[in-house]
């Protein structure tokens, strides 16, 4: 039973209708693993592990009994934002250390629903901003690959978790590349949905216009199987989409024969690390071995989606967080001397430096005299930007580029300049902006450190990114290396 | 774009955010290098560009049917707040 952490959310699901193994000994398994990591990682901020016994109990009843969903007994990780009822969710942040929810997000209604066992909830960047889990109230979490460097953000502590084997799957939120460019930095596969796609009820909420919730898993078949189960309209989410759920997991097989993949150019620029950009080539030429035909593709206004997203982001967040005023929730400052200092000192306290630094700007680009310059005008370069996208996909089926412009760096090195991290999602930000979906998937190393290919589709694509996706990963075999001490 | 400290000052009292005198210098020199970063989007030509309202294009707000479907949670809601008495939230004196 050595092997059991290798299996991947499809095998686990296999694995446990077929009776080769219980979800106790899974659960078992992935717990001890988890365990044992906690200290050198630091991927979980909490770990539930009589919950996840009980509920593998019961899933292993109910396979006896021949019932259950389709992820029955598969052991899964929340990133810390999905509110989990009778399990604390704390965003990362001190604001919410103690605050257990009174209700299940829908995405985790759902994959209890499918059957799926939660071992616990992953670290990540206090309130989901960040590009290296180093925001996280609860300490960075650390790159399985190396324990130096960071495993990206801000769902961190999701990926280093997949990366690590800890987990077969997890879910994790993508407002600018929170899942792609960990996923990228981890040497694994993250989908990043449609913005609608999957319900956000029940997921803090950071950038509502960015928002979406997604999955990080080994491979693209184990994303197919979680996305499934996840997505579908959701009348508790007034921006969840009512559309149908394709099986993404029957579509996989599509072929890649006669794909057109546009190269984007834009993201072929000169931060683009050199080798990062060569495996990155490498992998178009295993597309085009497979019978897709790539040509160029320009999209002349991405490069101003850095600026765009710190307008839009920030005000979102700045209006999002002022539902933290420690009344009904959250952290109270002691002995407030009235509501004013009580708001203040609350949320001063509550609140680490770089979400202060996010509601700061946010509250000057929508202040009086500001908000046409910046709020409006950012508004306006990002309908320049979707309409490129919109462009491009009239005549490509999909693009595809690097998901980062570098692998893991260390831990510390962009710490202290604001715009060093935020340009670390300079090829992934263009997506949330669009409301696009875009899948990332290990090509290949730099020296030790895994690289990420991104592929973006147009919207409610995931079927066709996913099996590209899927095509690509029986080519290769880079999605199912495991960090060396991991294996 | 270089913000004053008195303009942080007034951001934050905006934003309902307590700053320490040492976190102060901080903010000013990063917000004014995010201001400038940003500074960029004046380059593009926007003059006959709508600002985009939806990610989704030709989406709009749902409407549901008029009817109740929520139930009273209050109790199980309250089992988070920080101060409570008699079903009510705890704020100190707003009115003298």
């Amino acid at each position: 039973m050595s092997e059991l952490h290798h299996i991947g959310v499809a095998g686990a699901a296999a694995g446990l209708r077929a009776r080769r193994f219980s979800s106790i000994e899974l659960t078992e398994a992935f717990l001890k693993r988890i365990e044992r990591s906690q200290e050198a990682l630091n991927a979980f901020i909490s770990v539930t592990r009589a919950q996840a016994l009980s509920d593998a109990a019961a899933a292993d009843r109910a396979l006896a009994a021949g019932s259950g969903g389709a992820l029955t007994g598969v052991p899964i990780a929340h990133k810390d934002l999905f509110c989990t009822q009778g399990v604390r969710t704390t965003c990362g942040s001190r604001m919410l250390e103690n605050f257990v929810s009174p209700y299940d997000a829908t995405v985790v209604a759902k994959l209890k629903h499918a059957g799926a066992v939660m071992l616990g909830k992953t670290n990540m960047d206090e309130f989901a901003m960040g590009s290296s889990n180093e925001t996280s109230y609860f300490g960075p979490v650390r790159n399985p690959w190396d324990p130096r460097l960071v495993p990206g953000g801000s769902s961190g502590g999701s990926a280093a978790a997949v990366a690590a084997r800890l987990v077969p799957g997890a879910t994790a939120t993508d407002t600018g590349g929170s899942i792609r460019q960990p996923a990228a930095l981890c040497g694994i596969t993250g989908l990043k949905p449609t913005y609608g796609r999957v319900s956000r009820y029940g997921m803090v909420a950071f950038a509502s216009s960015l928002d979406q919730g997604g999955v990080l898993t080994v491979s693209a078949a184990d994303a197919a199987l979680m996305l499934r189960e996840m997505a579908g309209f959701d009348p508790s989410d007034s921006t969840s989409v009512e559309r149908e759920v394709p099986d993404y997991v029957a579509l996989l097989g599509e072929s890649v024969a006669g794909l057109r993949v546009g190269l984007l150019k834009e993201f072929f620029d000169r931060g683009l690390d050199a080798e990062n950009g060569q495996r990155v080539h490498e992998a178009l030429k295993v597309f085009e071995s497979l019978g897709a035909r790539l040509s160029e593709v320009s999209l002349p206004n991405l490069p101003l989606s850095v600026p765009v997203y710190y307008v839009v982001a920030p005000a979102e967040c700045s209006s999002n967080l002022a539902r933290f005023d420690g009344v009904r929730y959250g952290h109270r400052c002691e002995q407030p001397r009235d509501l004013q200092d009580l708001y203040r000192r609350s949320r001063g306290e509550g609140f680490g430096a770089e979400v202060k630094r996010r509601i700061m700007t946010g509250t000057y680009v929508l202040s009086a005299g500001y908000y046409d310059a910046y709020y409006l005008k950012a508004q306006r370069v990002r309908q320049l930007i979707s309409a490129d996208f919109a462009r491009a996909f009239a005549s490509v089926d999909v693009l595809i580029g690097p998901t980062t412009p570098t692998p893991a760096f260390a831990i510390g090195a962009k710490t202290s300049d604001p715009i060093t991290m935020y340009l670390n999602d300079i090829y992934t930000i263009g997506a949330n902006l669009a409301g696009l979906p875009a899948v990332s998937v290990p090509c290949g190393f730099v020296g030790k450190l895994p690289v990420g290919l991104q592929i973006v589709g147009p919207h409610f694509s995931e079927a066709r990114l996913l099996s590209a996706a899927h095509a690509y990963q029986r080519a290769t075999d880079w999605h199912t290396r495991v960090p060396e001490g991991y294996a | 774009m270089s913000l004053t400290r008195e303009q942080i000052e007034s951001i934050a009292a905006l934003a309902r955010l307590e700053l320490s005198a040492a976190e102060l210098p901080v903010y000013q020199e990063s917000l004014s290098r995010i201001l400038e970063f940003v500074g960029a989007l004046e380059r593009a030509d926007t003059a006959s560009v709508a600002p985009m309202a939806h990610p989704l294009p030709g989406l709009t707000q749902r409407l549901r049917p008029d009817t109740v479907t929520e139930q009273d949670h209050h109790a199980e809601y309250q089992q988070s707040a920080p101060q409570v008495a008699a079903g009510l939230y705890l704020v100190p004196k707003v009115i003298e």
